[in-house]
């Protein structure tokens, strides 16, 4: 017949290898290990922590016009522009400056300044009084927040590594903006982690204004009912043990995160743990300036607040001028105070973010998950083999076989794309073992009915594959298409079972079709002529 | 072994008697969701904490609940597991609604009910097993995720079938998929399981799974009104369906055999996802001979009432 039945039954042991090739690779050590370095497991197997955050990147724009408004100040006195107010009047718009008050023999000063390339990300504009605008362009804005995303990705990254956390996933996450997908195998205290990520040690250190106040109410009237623009009222604790206040401090910090050189655990003269920090040397020479203006020997003594995740966290008087290297004792246990330098070493977070989602699983569920899938699977598989065996007697065996390949080429197929393997991927394996025979089923059914309508074993197996190829392919394409559509919008778990389940269908393509023929031509050419086909 | 020979039952005939049957178990379905237990929406739709916990020896419900209003924990709930395998008997679900998950105080629930449990709780030792916390912010993006891929999913069966089919095939073979998510969701709803993006995925998959089924006996139909143009519609119909009786039944089986292997031992975490396709798979079979063969039927004698043309168009390909 020609059908170079050799020729095919050498490429079917092929593809066997390469795909056993594929699951457990180079075989060192016990075969488990050979496998399990190949198919990774997903969270829900291993055990571990799947936690989507959200950054609040509108607060680096407003961080951002905040510094911008300084610059402004020192810019245009530099100019000679005297009198001028710098500030940003409108709470919900933070893009935008507004600087009036600008004398009308220094308006063209003041537009060299504005039209310099310090302001160059805003658009200026003048209005009939003399007032001018500066907005933050749509197009810097949109560069900023995904800058800043960017940043904290790098930023919870950093901090992850420390902790110590092997293969953890920091990603962006399609399904919203501004979001972060963190998963870290292996981790079940949630506390520690969502600290270590969450307080992102937005650290500043603010002039205070006024205060302490006990209720929101007392400080409005101590500012006859109006917040100046250029302050902002904050909650906290003056030092350790001291009850919930309020500050008013100035909006604009005079140290914040990025200055930060350097910050180690360490103890004060108390023995109480605190910060020991570093200040850049720009950074120190403005903390310099502001500080020695404001000793409790001159003439404007002041306090300075410290500002941890927009609470206050201490309040002290300044004793004197501090250039780069001061402490900061703020109650902590020794754990924070680690955490917190380390926070404060990998740089703040530029913006704060929330939790939007937390999935954990213990690893003793996940192992119980693990042993049930294959439990199931290997209850399934030998269900559906003896049933096959006893139904369809020989042709039995040929399904059976196919399916062991399916299975084979499907694990294959996974440790080759180094996908996922999650609870629900097995039970799609669980579901292609019964959907994949379905193909074998048409088939031998098929020649079933020809035979019985008086053909040949040879022209009834012909027939068989022939007219139930196009319900196969029927089949197979709506499944296919219906996973991967499941894969597309699915989320973790979800993507690994439309995976398994397309993998599966596409092996069964091959095993069910091809295969199966081979098998069954490799069978006719060997039985005598007229005896009856197993089936 | 062969345990369909030659039947020659009149399908048709009994389409009275199935669609009493599906309509009992739709109505039921669809009033236990409008009055009994309604939809339940899992955490991922709802939002909310859930806390799985595993306690060394078989909690007393009462006292767990003790301990939580011990310490101020409002609005929970405690479900027990249902699990075939029963090995899930220690075990606990302690769910808090939607605003112990706000996005400002995520993990507050979860926190409450760790510190409950660990002062109040000394019947035995307990671990926390599982954490799910999903936030209002999270809840509407995954319910937003579910409704594209089934809406997708449906217009892409849609679009297959319409590619492969007459228009009628297709509108048969969705009334009949419908039918089979009523039932499923309806079940849900009588059973009072919870239904979450697992389970959206198995219920996706089963309508892919009665499509398969529908499409065999359509795919029979088409080759028979090819082959024998002056037969009545329904003999033809109950020919083919009689034919490929025996395939459909088997493979359903089969299929049916390992869902039921992965009801049966594939654990309590992947309990409503089996549940789904358990059922799913029985109604889908059922479908495609009660639902879907009927329906093309009706409509052909709706239009040859009408005076149009009497035969059935037998699709875009003659020969199969």
């Amino acid at each position: 017949m020609g059908k170079n039945l050799a020729g095919k039954t050498a490429f079917i042991v092929a593809i066997l290898v390469v795909f056993c090739f594929g699951i457990v690779g180079i075989p060192h050590g016990s075969l488990k290990q050979s496998i399990m370095d190949r198919i990774h497991l997903g969270l829900d197997l291993k055990g571990g922590a799947h936690l989507v955050l959200e950054v609040h990147v509108a607060e680096a724009v407003a961080s951002s016009t905040d510094r911008d408004v300084a610059r402004l100040e020192s810019d245009l006195q530099k100019a000679g522009v005297v009198g001028a107010t710098v500030g940003k009047t409108d709470a919900a718009r933070p893009q935008t400056i507004v600087v009036s008050g600008i004398p009308a023999a220094k308006l063209s000063d003041a537009r060299g300044v504005l039209q310099g390339i310090d302001y160059s990300s805003y658009d200026v504009a003048t209005s009939t009084d003399g007032s001018s605008a500066l907005t933050m362009k749509q197009a810097a804005i949109r560069d900023l927040e995904s800058r800043t995303l960017d940043t904290s990705i790098e930023t919870i990254r950093e901090r992850i590594d420390k902790l110590g956390v092997s293969e953890p996933v920091i990603q962006k996450y399609g399904l919203g903006d501004n979001q972060i997908l963190v998963e870290l195998p292996g981790v079940e205290n949630l506390d520690r982690v969502e600290e270590v990520i969450q307080s992102t040690a937005k650290l500043s250190i603010h002039a205070v204004t006024g205060g302490p106040f006990a209720t929101d109410q007392d400080a409005m009237q101590a500012n006859n009912g109006v917040i100046p623009p250029d302050s902002m009222l904050l909650h906290g604790t003056g030092s350790a043990g001291a009850p919930d206040q309020i500050w008013l401090l100035k909006r604009v910090s005079e140290v914040e995160g990025t200055d930060f050189r350097d910050a180690q655990p360490s103890q004060d003269q108390n023995g109480r743990p605190n910060i020991r920090f570093n200040l850049t040397t720009e950074a120190g020479d403005r903390f310099y300036k502001y500080t020695e203006a404001h000793t409790a020997t001159s003439t404007t003594p002041g306090s300075m607040a410290i500002v941890l995740d927009n609470k206050v966290r201490e309040v002290a008087g300044i004793q004197s001028a501090i250039r780069d290297s001061g402490e900061i004792t703020g109650g902590f246990t020794q754990q924070q105070a680690q955490d917190l330098s380390l926070m404060l070493r990998t740089g703040a977070l530029p913006a704060t973010i929330s939790y939007l989602e937390t999935r954990t699983v213990g690893p003793s569920l996940g192992l119980a998950s693990i042993h049930q899938g294959v439990t199931a699977a290997i209850a399934g598989m030998l269900a559906v083999m003896i049933f096959m065996l006893v139904y369809y007697r020989g042709a039995g065996i040929n399904a059976d076989l196919a399916l062991v390949l399916n299975l084979v080429i499907l694990l294959g197929f996974m440790g080759f794309t180094g996908s996922t393997l999650t609870l629900p991927g097995i039970a799609g394996v669980i579901l292609t073992i019964g959907m994949g025979v379905d193909s074998n089923v048409l088939i031998f059914e098929r020649i079933r009915e020809e035979l019985r309508a008086g053909k040949t074993a040879a022209a009834a197996v012909q027939q068989g594959f022939a007219h139930a190829w196009v319900t196969i392919i029927d089949t197979h394409v709506t499944t296919i298409v219906s996973a991967a559509i499941l894969f597309l919008f699915g989320t973790g778990p979800v993507r690994g079972f439309a995976l398994t389940l397309v993998f599966g269908l596409l092996a069964n393509l091959f095993t069910a079709v091809f295969v199966s023929r081979v098998i069954f031509d490799s069978h006719l050419q060997k039985k005598e002529r007229g005896a009856a086909l197993s089936i | 072994m062969e345990l369909f020979r030659g039947t020659n039952i009149d399908w048709l005939g009994k389409k009275w008697y199935f669609l009493g049957f599906s309509l009992i178990f739709s109505v039921a379905g669809v009033l236990s969701m409008l009055f009994w237990h309604g939809i339940p929406l899992g955490v991922d739709f709802k939002g909310g904490t859930q806390v799985r916990v595993e306690f060394s020896q078989t909690p007393n419900e009462d006292h767990v609940r003790q301990a939580m209003d011990r310490a101020g924990v409002r609005d929970f709930r405690i479900q027990r597991i249902s699990d075939p395998s029963g090995h899930a008997a220690n075990k606990v679900i302690i769910a808090l609604p939607e605003s112990s998950a706000a996005d400002a105080s995520h993990d507050a629930g979860r926190q409450s009910v760790e510190h409950a449990l660990t002062a109040n709780y000394h019947d035995s030792a307990f671990s926390i097993e599982q954490v799910e916390i999903v936030g209002p912010t999270a809840g509407a993006q995954l319910q937003k995720q579910a409704a594209l891929a089934t809406v997708y999913s449906l217009i892409g069966m849609l679009i297959y079938l319409w590619f492969r089919f007459e228009l009628i095939y297709g509108l048969a073979a969705v009334v009949a998929v419908f039918h089979d998510t009523l039932i499923t969701v309806g079940a849900f709803s009588l059973t009072n399981q919870e239904i979450t993006l697992t389970v959206i995925a198995a219920i996706l998959t089963l309508i892919g799974y009665s499509m398969n089924d529908t499409i065999v006996v359509f795919d029979r139909i088409r080759e028979n009104l090819a082959l024998s143009r002056k037969e009545a519609l329904a003999d033809v119909v109950n020919r083919s369906i009689n034919q490929t009786l025996s395939r459909t039944v088997i493979s359903s089986g089969l299929t049916f055999l390992t869902v039921l292997s992965l009801y049966l031992f594939g654990g309590e975490v992947l309990h409503g996802f089996s549940f789904a396709l358990v059922v799913g798979i029985l109604i889908g079979t059922y479908s495609s001979i009660a639902v879907a063969a009927p329906m093309l039927v009706a409509y052909q004698e709706w239009r040859a009432r009408r005076g149009k043309v009497a035969t059935l168009p037998s699709g875009k390909r003659a020969k199969a």
